[in-house]
């Protein structure tokens, strides 16, 4: 049925006219794209697995020698590295499953007839529309000890949120769900609207009271979709690199990331830092893999 | 077990009227149902005494107290809606058992179980209990959602339309099967359906719902034989009631149209039937016959046969009549025939309001 055929051209466009036929014109969409992805994605991504083998520092013009897995070796045997490893678990964990609090209860809040639901819904994503240096920027202010707006508004005189060592992690993260929290709201809202009328309605017939209800109709539903949620959140916060670069300089606060940049821009290690960029990869890519298949056994049930 | 009784109900949605003044009394232990079409304000009506919905305006009564003020956990009443209502991703037994396990009522888990088996054995579906609901067929899927109603004792049954999204012959069996678990269970049921067989097969008492009005109730039987106007007429039985127009001339029934006679011979009971008043008159298809000698000439115009019978399309210049005969007979397209009416079946409807003659006096 080739006349049926979607990809076929109109043989009277000008497509058609100027001599394009359908195989050229799918080149001329996909060709560029891929040249993209290959040249700022996969060169590099392959290029560095290359360089994590090497002592490699782009300051000097030494030539590379090959290491073997000396890099990886040294930095899987490095306490600091696993600090930092160990700084943004605890980042993650803080943040995404704030986030999940906040933005589903603030989902949870909005689904229902409220008045001004849309105009509400719209400034509520405002924060995660906002460029993460803006965000940075402004939230020093207002952490500010001295004339910040938060210590201010919750009488707290002059403590330091970001230079105080226990509390600049938590403030970091602090900021992220404040930023985020509308993403995981916005997921959530689509789940809760998903779940049929009928259902609660069925519910409360059979006498159900409202955890009851909660736990055993709205959450099973909304569950795979707050996976999902989870998955983004995680793979974001565990890059995170420029709220926390910005808002403190904590070694406390020494995300993953920030360790990674500074081996690679400050200390010149480029090599090593290679190597450290693989084993980041390595670790979301599992932890990814494991929400997957987590994923696909809540939506099987 | 309960009374029901609606005073004077009526509910708005917006600009939209559902119900107006409606006056419903179902007993105690009966089998109601409330017959209309889509949109008559049936499921409102459910929706109001199962405290989902409020009315406008009026009183919903059970065992003659005002339940205003009661949520749909406090009335105590069971629904059974048409898309089902189970809850996903549970095992069917995980579903009767949901009415049964909230803590602030719930029940000691020996009587979860004998309650959860004895509801399955009623329906049938013991073998379904450890399944999901998703990999239940229709039918079984509203099996398992009458069985979730009657796990609890509830005071009244409301079912809304639970058997229009089913295949015609699991609709008989369910229906036979539910008429009975009612008389098993002598609870009070209200069911709500378009189809007027479900009503009249299953009915103790219908009431015929029409743009947000009662338009009628009365047992099957009642409804069927004396229809109060023109509408439940036309709207029970199938095929309908035929429904021509005309005047009582001389005792005889001439029809406006084409003056076409019958003769007419219930005089007592035609009321106001004052010769020359425009009518409507009404005669069931399985009182019109066919006949030799009969009075009136009409061409066949159509032919539909059920099996048992025949459903015979007749045509009188322009007025059709279908009549119901034995499937025996030998008719064809365009071959004329000469046909009479029960002259005591006849009802009369008043020309302008509708309304039986028998009904208006």
């Amino acid at each position: 049925m080739a006349t049926t055929m979607i990809t076929t051209l109109d043989r009277s466009s000008r497509a058609a006219a100027r001599g394009l036929s359908d195989i050229s014109i799918r080149n001329l969409f996909i060709i560029p794209t891929i040249l993209f992805l290959i040249v700022f994605n996969i060169f590099p991504l392959i290029y560095s697995l290359g360089y994590s083998f090497t002592d490699f520092r782009a300051s000097t013009n030494a030539a590379a020698n090959f290491v073997g897995l000396q890099n990886y070796r040294d930095l899987l045997n490095d306490p600091y590295v696993w600090s930092n490893f160990a700084i943004t678990a605890k980042y993650v964990i803080i943040s995404v499953v704030g986030q999940l609090v906040v933005g589903f209860g603030v989902a949870m809040l909005l689904n229902r007839d409220i008045p001004l639901k849309g105009l509400l819904t719209t400034l509520l994503l405002l924060p995660m529309m906002l460029s993460m240096a803006v965000v940075g920027l402004f939230w020093k202010l207002l952490y500010d000890p001295s004339f910040g707006i938060i210590n201010y508004a919750l009488g707290l005189g002059t403590f330091e949120w970001l230079s105080d060592p226990k509390m600049a992690l938590y403030a970091v993260a602090l900021t992220d769900i404040w930023m985020w929290s509308p993403f995981v709201m916005l997921l959530s809202l689509a789940g809760l609207s998903a779940v049929p009328k009928h259902l609660y309605e069925a519910a409360a017939i059979d006498r159900a009271g409202p955890f009851y209800t909660f736990f055993r109709i709205t959450l099973p539903l909304v569950a795979p979709i707050l996976m999902i949620a989870v998955i983004f959140r995680t793979m974001e916060a565990f890059k995170t690199f420029d709220l926390a670069y910005i808002l403190t300089s904590q070694p406390t606060a020494e995300l993953i990331s920030i360790r990674l940049y500074k081996m690679a821009f400050q200390e010149w290690q480029t090599g090593r830092s290679c190597a450290l960029a693989y084993i980041v990869l390595i670790m979301v890519l599992a932890i990814t893999n494991i929400y997957v298949k987590y994923l696909n056994k809540v939506k099987e049930r | 077990m309960a009374h029901i009784q609606l005073k004077n109900v009526s509910k708005k949605f917006g600009n939209h009227t559902a119900l107006t003044g409606l006056d419903l009394d179902i007993a105690d232990g009966e089998f109601f149902v409330l017959l209309g079409e889509t949109g008559a304000g049936k499921t409102t009506t459910l929706r109001m005494i199962a405290g989902l919905e409020k009315p406008t305006e009026g009183q919903v009564f059970i065992d003659g107290v005002d339940v205003a003020d009661w949520g749909a956990a406090e009335r105590d009443v069971a629904l059974v809606l048409q898309q089902y209502s189970l809850y996903p991703r549970y095992t069917v037994r995980e579903n009767l058992e949901f009415p049964l396990k909230p803590k602030i009522r719930r029940l000691p888990d020996a009587e979860i179980k004998d309650r959860v088996d004895r509801a399955a054995r009623t329906l049938r579906i013991e073998h379904l209990l450890d399944r999901k609901t998703d990999r239940l067929s229709g039918g079984e899927m509203q099996r398992v959602s009458i069985g979730r109603a009657i796990v609890r004792k509830p005071r009244v049954f409301l079912m809304d339309e639970p058997l229009s999204a089913l295949d015609a012959k699991l609709r008989e069996a369910l229906r036979t099967e539910l008429k009975n678990l009612q008389m098993q269970l002598g609870a009070t049921f209200l069911f709500v359906t378009h189809d007027q067989i479900e009503a009249m097969s299953m009915g103790d008492k219908v009431g015929v719902l029409n743009h947000g009005r009662i338009v009628q109730t009365g047992t099957p039987h009642e409804i069927y034989n004396n229809p109060r106007d023109t509408y439940v007429a036309s709207f029970v039985g199938s095929p309908p009631m035929n429904l021509i127009d005309g005047r009582l001339v001389d005792g005889r029934a001439v029809m406006a149209p084409l003056n076409f006679e019958l003769p007419f011979s219930g005089g007592a009971k035609t009321g106001g039937a004052t010769d020359g008043r425009p009518l409507v008159f009404g005669i069931r298809p399985e009182d019109v016959y066919l006949e030799t000698g009969a009075p009136v000439e009409a061409r066949v115009h159509d032919v539909e046969n059920h099996g048992v019978e025949k459903i015979l399309t007749l045509r009188v210049g322009d007025t059709m009549l279908r009549a119901t005969v034995p499937a025996r007979t030998d008719v064809e397209i365009e071959q004329p025939v000469r046909f009479a009416w029960n002259p005591d079946k006849v009802v009369l409807f008043d020309k302008g309001s509708g309304v039986s003659l028998r009904h208006a006096g």
